[in-house]
């Protein structure tokens, strides 16, 4: 059953050079997202280790957002490559754990993409809506 | 452990949207929280002030700032600490602005936000570690990419300065598009006039060395250490034997279409760019040259006086070393081919602005006569198009390519001065006259009887007429009617774009590119000459459309930023490197082929195992040339590696507040 008004929670892992500067220009910009994303900064969408996703689906978290730089675009040259194959990985293993693969998502936003930012959040957390409440992984501890 | 929270209004940025005092009483609640203020502007003196009061009052030992984003004060924070003899990487920053009160409509569903978003920050304070960086040494010698107005004049300050430059410019001569130019607004003052004099000093300058007919081929390295390969292609032509008499030139037999003339000349297979080149020594195009089509000719060599053609010259690779890099790539015109309403390319007499420059030019195609190339006569009734191109999205570019206004209202004056005879037309969106001087520059273009039509051109067809003439359908706004113009000339001011092939230089220098394909500055109001990789500065239009005193400003601000890192003579290295807790590595080494810089290499370290000595494999990092990107970090399966400010028990620390 899926509650009404139900508000996931999106933790959204964003690269320094590029996504969380693209999510800075949709503030100067104004642009206005849902609020129950929570960004984390990494220095490289490539620093993303799959325990710390893991992680936030076990601690309550609806869907995860990994968001980089463009392909070719990368601050340090090769890191979102790496993050591409690492995460198509984790996708598949996702649907293995019996996930629904559309609450994982990885997408590619540079600095000047502050649009892009805002209209991956606001599709992201509609289609969340519309799956409901992760509890696959749920650390039923955490009382959520 | 004592954390201490400072909640920033921003003035009523964060207060407006976030109830700034009750996220600073929430925060009191957290572990570990000893101290919570919020404060009006946190970045200013007082704010600076109040955390400093309160580091000596509550013993604080970490820090946590519900502010802007990180990447805007996060080193005035970290400098503040500092200052008080704290670890600068003991403050965490929760972006409670850029990512919570502007963007969200809701005041309390913002201020739980803010809440949490500080009680992440708190938690990852717990884990954070003290950084360090270490002293690079920064070699004194730059390096300029491209040898147009902009990168002269960040080749000459530099130089000036006393440290050494080297010039990489991909065209036979240096001098770029200011050399193209004939009059330069609002002064009218010649182009070649004041940038021939610049032209000859970088070329004799001791501290400046040319690289003509030169490409940067591959950049390694990092601030004050680059090390850069550039391939100076064979001129064919031994430069420190000829004397540039120009013999070859007049008897080579091969005429190939001149683009220095924007193809509206012809120039031989062994040339020089232009009149006045910098080196004025010509340089075979061997994709043309007959000799090395079919072996046959080789005149050139023949008339030579001082036997200085050497067809089997090769493209040499040198490798030197440099502490800077200014990338000065320029731009290019827009093809207008592709907006076919103008029927450019269908007939002679539609020409482009950069033509009709060349026209004008003394030394040009028509040595400074305007004509119709149709049929060589002066045009009466000249249409002049503005924004071709730029400020639509749906045709060409969604930006402003800021000069056309200026250089159309020029070539009304210069027409008028030329040919008072010649009416011109101008039809323009609106005209943009930022500058000094501008204005009344376009006011005295509109005194002088160019006529000004607010509206946009719809169409250009032939006339059919015996003339050749163009009919020119365009709208007037201000009579709010369709206009109809016979024409004789139509000059298409076309869009400024990126240099093709900088995208080739921005991967070379790992520089991101905006939407447009400029390159990015690293701060669009506070670091416009600066970019996000260290010790690479821009200048000129590669970073967006500016005209001339803004590029040679832009190329003076990167110069002195190089000058800067050349005088403090050493660099700190970044301290957020990865780390490697050898205790736990395996030493499988699978982070060392990740590692865009090579800085992990295979180490041994030596244990006792059951009263033996043994060696077992690590991996080690070269911190000098490790940047933080992390991804060894990511990918490590034993958990042993890391990044000092992002390690993963900081990381899990966010997540775990969920």
């Amino acid at each position: 059953m899926i509650e009404q008004n139900f508000e996931p929670k999106i933790v959204a892992f964003c690269c320094n050079w590029c996504s969380y500067a693209g999510a800075d220009l949709a503030g100067t910009g104004r642009l206005k997202y849902p609020e129950n994303v929570r960004i984390i900064r990494v220095p490289c969408s490539s620093r993303v280790e799959v325990q710390m996703i893991m992680r936030a689906f076990q601690n309550g978290a609806d869907g995860v957002m990994v968001a980089g730089c463009h392909p070719g675009d990368c601050h340090y040259d090769t890191g979102n490559y790496h993050t591409r194959r690492r995460m198509m990985l984790l996708q598949s293993l996702t649907s293995f754990l019996g996930m629904d693969p559309d609450r994982f998502i990885v997408k590619w936003i540079s600095g000047n993409e502050a649009a892009k930012f805002k209209s991956t959040v606001e599709e992201f957390n509609e289609t969340l809506k519309k799956l409901g409440p992760a509890d696959k992984v749920r650390d039923q501890r955490c009382g959520i | 452990m004592r954390v201490g929270v400072f909640i920033c209004w921003c003035g009523s940025n964060i207060k407006n949207m976030v109830d700034v005092e009750k996220v600073a009483k929430e925060a009191e609640k957290m572990p570990r929280v000893v101290y919570s203020q919020d404060v009006q502007y946190l970045c200013s003196e007082v704010g600076q002030a109040d955390i400093s009061k309160a580091i000596d009052e509550h013993k604080l030992d970490r820090i946590v700032i519900g502010a802007c984003s990180p990447r805007m004060h996060e080193s005035t924070f970290q400098q503040l600490l500092e200052s008080k003899g704290l670890n600068p990487y003991y403050v965490e920053i929760a972006n409670i602005r850029e990512q919570c009160s502007w963007v969200h409509t809701d005041k309390d569903k913002a201020t739980v936000k803010a809440t949490e978003l500080v009680k992440k920050a708190v938690a990852k304070s717990y884990h954070a570690i003290p950084l360090t960086s270490d002293l690079l040494k920064v070699n004194k010698k730059a390096l300029v990419i491209g040898g147009g107005i902009a990168g002269i004049q960040a080749a000459l300050d530099i130089a000036d300065a006393g440290y050494p430059v080297d010039l990489v410019e991909q065209k036979p001569s240096i001098g770029g598009r200011m050399a193209q130019f004939d009059k330069t607004f609002p002064t009218l003052d010649c182009s070649a006039c004041i940038l021939t004099p610049k032209m000859v000093e970088a070329a004799t300058h001791e501290n400046i060395t040319l690289y003509t007919y030169s490409e940067v081929e591959n950049v390694a390295g990092y601030v004050g250490n680059f090390k850069v390969k550039i391939k100076q292609k064979a001129k064919s032509v031994k430069q420190d034997i000829c004397n540039g008499c120009g013999d070859c030139m007049e008897k080579c037999p091969k005429k190939v279409a001149n683009e220095f003339d924007e193809g509206n000349s012809k120039r031989k297979a062994i040339y020089t760019l232009f009149p006045q080149a910098v080196p004025n020594k010509p340089v075979i195009d061997r994709d043309n040259c007959i000799y090395y089509k079919t072996g046959k000719c080789g005149l050139c060599e023949k008339i030579c006086p001082t036997k200085a053609i050497d067809y089997n010259q090769e493209d040499e690779i040198v490798e030197n070393e440099y502490g800077a890099i200014i990338a000065a790539t320029g731009f290019d015109i827009k093809d207008p081919q592709d907006l076919s309403e103008y029927y450019y390319g269908n007939h002679p007499d539609v020409i482009t602005s950069l033509e009709l420059e060349r026209q004008l030019n003394a030394s040009g195609p028509t040595s400074g006569k305007v004509i119709r190339p149709s049929n060589g006569k002066t045009p009466e009734k000249i249409v002049f198009v503005q924004c071709v191109g730029s400020r639509d999205r749906n045709k060409g570019n969604a930006y402003c390519s800021k000069v056309c206004c200026l250089y159309t209202a020029k070539h009304t004056l210069l027409l008028n001065e030329k040919f008072p005879e010649t009416e011109s037309y101008v039809f323009n969106i609106d005209v943009r006259t930022g500058g000094k001087g501008y204005e009344e520059f376009y006011e005295r273009a509109r005194h002088k009887g160019a006529k000004y039509l607010r509206g946009q051109v719809s169409k250009v067809e032939p006339l059919g007429d015996a003339d050749n003439k163009l009919l020119v359908r365009g709208y007037d706004s201000s009579i709010g009617e369709q206009v109809e113009i016979e024409a004789d000339l139509v000059v298409l001011a076309t869009s400024i774009e990126p240099k093709v092939g900088s995208s080739k230089i921005a991967g070379l220098l790992g520089l991101s590119s905006d939407s447009d394909g400029f390159f990015s500055e690293a701060h669009p109001k506070l670091k416009p000459v600066e970019t996000q990789a260290q010790g690479i500065y821009l200048a000129g239009v590669c970073q967006g459309p500016k005209d001339i005193p803004e590029a040679v400003s832009q190329a003076s601000g990167a110069s002195a930023k190089a000058i800067i890192l050349f005088n403090k003579g050493e660099v700190k290295s970044v301290p957020t490197t990865a780390m490697v807790n050898e205790e736990i590595c395996s030493g499988c080494m699978q982070c060392k082929p990740v590692c865009p810089y090579e800085a992990i290499s295979r180490e041994y370290v030596t244990e006792r195992v059951a009263g033996k000595e043994v060696k077992r494999p690590v991996a080690s990092i070269n911190r000098a040339l490790c940047q933080g990107c992390g991804a060894c970090a990511g990918l490590c399966r034993s958990g042993a590696m890391d990044i000092g400010g992002f390690t993963s028990k900081q990381i899990m620390a966010e997540v775990d507040t969920l």
